[in-house]
């Protein structure tokens, strides 16, 4: 297992440099525009980019502004330039709130996901399984962009209920801070719960058909320790993968829309700025940051299914 | 029927509703198990063999399922009996094993985790170290080697005999008075089969385990067998005892499957003596006898359902659904000197 | 049985000191190869035109893979394979092609190795269509005779595999392999996945194709039965190493080798009293 958790580690060093490189020469090579010119933003002034040249050292040979680009990523000198404050302050900053959203959504997708898929599951054909299915199948419908106004409406303006936007850190109100997150995670986690039934389900059915199920109940367990500790725990390994990448994507960036939406000041809304205004630094330095998260939570996940699945783990032996 | 019976089988049938109609697995299947017996059920696909087992176990129970009939075990009626009973009867008193011991343990709990378990749906109060202690005394019991380490190794650590192996120490686990083994060697090496066979054979003798043994190999039959059942298209077309069945069968179809088997020990016959056709789509069953598509003894009386009857004077337990007489059948089995169903044309 | 020449020169099929070993990688960062799986360790055999060498095995005894490697599916880490007397252990994929028409091969999963999106005139016309052989009304007129040939009819042709039993796919997967004439057709475990009641008719398709077609089989088995009925000659593998190999006769009747003397002696007989004398003799 150990040697194992090692080939993962270094292969997840050997992602994270290649995404770096291709960060770099996408935004710093590619295009016909001077760097120096898309670094120093919509505002620039001939000073500006000139002093930008020479920090960044353009005329260099390619690989030497490579470092000089991770240098300044890994030294908190990434800055962007209006107003100038350091992209790295800026993401950390919009961690809490971004991290609270994704958490927060992730753990009630991923518990309803579970529930209904699993009700759908042991209650298949029935007239259970068919409106949950119809309900996941609306949840996958519903974009973003849609579901979060009309929440908004119904349950911010006109029930008053819940705060329609902003974002209140934990240390300050908890009781505002969960307020002020429950429509955004409901935003964010209706179009996956919807996903995680089905894939549940899905999986459960498939698993429920095996011969070690069989045998469960030819030994005399009970139709629920059938149902939870072999059905369902086969069905989890392939939901576990899943899980890992969706919550990488989400916090790497799925997220955008809903903070945008919301009013949510994270890393999301931050990069959807960026776009906006088109300041490249912030934009590179968000996409480094998802970049880390994905490949972390695949490393994590890869770990996870070898935890789970024993014939991984072991390697196939036998005779 | 002898009123020693252990298990007894009357009139059993099970049939599936399905999209092309009703599906008759098990049309009327009749048998008793002594104690201590080794009962054969010998068919091929669509026989209803299986089916016949699990419905005995309560494993069969659905929407789309009609079962009728009754099965007694020493005198209490299971058919009837609600699925929480059946739930404690499995593996308590009537243990079943299965044929691919691969797909039949569930791949991410060790082995002993999984034998435990079984121990412990019926015996909660089990401590899980007394629980381990037993699965390591059965590992031990049907002869896997290094119990004590091999009781926490997974699935895929096994070799296929010894998986086998296992799953018959699992199905030990609480002693049962029935072991059903379906199709137990069909998965095996022929070398391994001979293991288990062996086993079995010894489980049986020792323990005075009452058997049904599920299987279309004749070969394992003889070896282990005390009576035989012959399954075909979801009926009982003969049952005896091994050597009524092996020296004077009365079924066409069993002339067949003996026919078709290679003998090791006797000369190599031009043609392998052969079964024509294909076994039957059970929505679609001819009207008589199942087998008359098939037959080539197949004569005018035939359109009527043969019923299961003793037709030879001194053997009262050996039955058959052929209405042939006991002389032509005589005549008609033997095939170029040796038991057989006519081999077509060539 | 086998309709076989007299030996006029180079046998069909002659492989010599076959070896096949898979690698066996470890290693933290860089996969390193740390040992290997011998499935084939120095096979010799020959099959002559028209008769029928059974390969007899259990599981892992390295019988499917010497299949695979006769037929180039796999290629083999060393030795010889020639067929009519001609190398063909490394020739190339435009080389292999013709080679192709002589060599076929018929698998043991009825189920498995039937495209199930083809209908059986395309599945069974396929090779012809592929070598060039015939086409259009032609081709169909020459697969429906196949298709009669092996017991199946012609209006067959069109349906798809699911529609049919095992027994049934396996005839359409052997009408597909003598589509060509071969001169040696390899079977691997044939029969193992059927009924026992359809094994018998398959076996003797299997030897009426032989005696009309001049057909050669190399017959892979794990039931020494079987093998035993359809074949000349037999060789017996155990862990990637031929152990015995000679008639049937010599073989079944006289075995020389250890593990094959407890080949024969596990395989049940279908005779009670025999079985019980057996016993006793334990």
């Amino acid at each position: 297992m150990a040697r194992f958790i090692v080939r993962r580690l270094v292969g997840m060093v050997a992602v994270l440099f290649a995404v770096s490189v291709i960060v770099f020469v996408v935004f710093m090579v590619l295009p016909k525009q001077n760097p120096a010119q898309s670094l120093a933003g919509k505002n620039a002034t001939p000073i500006l980019v000139e002093n930008i040249e020479e920090e960044w050292g353009f005329d260099d040979p390619l690989p030497q502004q490579y470092l000089t680009m991770m240098k300044k990523v890994f030294t908190g000198e990434l800055l962007q330039y209006e107003p100038r404050i350091p992209v790295d302050d800026r993401i950390v900053e919009g961690l809490p709130a971004t991290f609270s959203l994704t958490i927060g959504a992730a753990v009630i997708w991923l518990f309803f996901g579970l529930l209904l898929g699993y009700l759908s599951a042991v209650r298949a054909g029935g007239w259970l399984d068919r409106i949950l299915t119809g309900a996941a199948i609306a949840g996958i419908a519903i974009p973003v962009f849609l579901l979060a106004p009309v929440l908004i409406y119904l349950f911010a303006n006109q029930l008053e209920i819940f705060p329609s936007s902003q974002y209140v850190p934990l240390s300050e109100d908890p009781g505002e801070w969960l307020n002020h997150l429950i429509l955004p995670w409901v935003t964010l986690a209706v179009l996956m719960i919807g996903f995680y039934a089905r894939v549940v389900r899905s999986n459960m059915l498939d698993a429920m058909d095996e011969d070690y199920v069989r045998t469960a109940r030819a030994k005399g367990l009970s139709e629920r320790q059938v149902m939870t500790k072999h059905v369902l725990r086969n069905s989890l390994i392939p939901v576990v993968t899943l899980f890992g990448l969706d919550f990488g994507a989400t916090i790497a960036g799925t997220a955008i829309i809903t903070e945008a939406i919301y009013d949510i000041d994270g890393v999301g809304l931050y990069a959807a700025e960026a776009i906006g205004n088109f300041e490249l630094p912030p934009i590179m330095g968000v996409a480094l940051y998802g970049a880390f998260f994905v490949v972390l939570m695949n490393t994590v996940v890869d770990v996870l299914y070898a935890y789970l699945d024993p014939r991984v783990r072991l390697g196939e032996s036998a005779s | 029927m002898s009123a020693r019976a252990l298990l007894s089988v009357r009139d059993l049938r099970v049939g599936f509703t399905t999209e092309d109609g009703l599906l008759q697995a098990v049309d009327g299947v009749s048998f008793d198990l002594r104690p201590g017996e080794v009962l054969a059920i010998v068919g091929e696909s669509g026989s209803g063999k299986s089916v016949t087992a699990q419905t005995m176990i309560g494993l069969t129970r659905a929407r789309n399922s009609r079962i009728e009939g009754s099965v007694e075990l020493a005198g209490e009626e299971l058919m009837s009996a609600g699925d929480a009973k059946m739930r404690q009867l499995r593996g308590e008193r009537i243990a079943m094993v299965f044929q691919d011991p691969m797909t039949s343990f569930n791949p991410v709990y060790r082995i002993g985790a999984q034998i435990v378990e079984a121990i412990r749906a019926h015996r909660p109060e089990t401590s899980k170290a007394e629980g381990r202690a037993r699965a390591v005394e059965l590992l031990g019991a049907v002869g896997i080697p290094d119990p004590e380490r091999r009781v926490d190794a997974y699935p895929h650590e096994f070799s296929g005999g010894m998986r086998q192996r296992a799953m018959i120490a699992m199905a030990l686990a609480l002693e049962p008075e029935v072991l059903i083994a379906d199709e137990p060697t069909t998965a095996l090496d022929v070398t391994i089969q001979a293991q288990i066979l062996r086993l079995l054979e010894q489980l049986n003798r020792e323990r005075n385990l009452a058997t049904i043994l599920i299987t279309h190999d004749l070969g394992v039959v003889a070896e282990i067998a005390d009576r035989v059942l012959v399954m075909y298209a979801g009926k009982v077309v003969e049952q005896g005892t091994l050597d009524e069945i092996f020296y004077d069968p009365q079924h066409p179809y069993t002339w067949g499957l003996l026919g078709s088997l290679t003998r090791l020990d006797q000369p190599r016959p031009k043609r392998l003596p052969q079964i024509a056709g294909s076994p039957p789509s059970l929505l679609d069953l001819p009207q008589g006898c199942p087998f008359r598509p098939r037959c080539p003894h197949e004569f005018s009386k035939c359109p009527q359902y043969p019923p299961l009857e003793a037709r030879l004077p001194d053997a009262p337990g050996h039955c058959d659904r052929c209405w042939l007489t006991p002389e032509e059948k005589g005549e008609k089995r033997v095939v170029a000197g040796r038991i057989g169903l006519e081999a077509p044309n060539a | 049985m086998s309709t076989a020449q007299p030996n006029d020169g180079a046998p069909l099929l002659d492989v010599t000191d076959l070896v096949k070993h898979f690698p066996v990688k470890r290693g933290i960062l860089i996969d390193r190869e740390v040992g290997q799986v011998r499935a084939v360790d120095g096979v010799s055999f020959r099959v002559e035109r028209g008769e029928t060498l059974g390969l007899v095995g259990e599981s892992g005894s390295g019988k499917s893979t010497v299949c695979r490697a006769v037929v180039r599916l796999i290629e083999a880490t060393s030795g010889s394979i020639k067929f009519e007397g001609r190398e063909i252990a490394g020739l190339g994929r435009r080389q292999m092609r013709p080679l192709r028409r002589q060599m076929q091969m018929i698998f043991q999963d009825p189920y498995a190795s039937l495209n199930p999106r083809k209908r059986v005139g395309q599945i069974v016309g396929e090779p012809l269509k592929r070598q060039g052989v015939a086409s259009g009304s032609e081709l169909r007129r020459q697969v429906q005779e196949l298709l009669e040939r092996v017991g199946l009819s012609s209006e067959h042709f069109y349906r798809y595999p699911h529609e049919f039993s095992g027994g049934q796919r396996q005839r359409i997967g052997i009408a597909r392999a003598i589509s060509l004439r071969p001169k040696l057709v390899i079977c691997d475990e044939p029969v193992s996945a059927l009924d026992v009641s359809i094994q018998a008719q398959i076996v003797n398709l299997l030897d009426d194709l032989q005696d009309e077609f001049g057909l050669a089989y190399l017959f892979v088995a794990h039931d020494i039965g079987v093998v035993r009925h359809i074949s000349d000659r037999v060789a017996v593998m155990h862990e990637g190493k031929i152990v015995e190999q000679g008639s049937v006769d010599q073989v079944c009747e006289r075995p020389q080798d250890e593990y094959t003397k407890k080949l024969l002696a596990a395989v049940p007989i279908p005779d009670p009293r025999q079985s019980r004398e057996r016993v006793r003799n334990r």
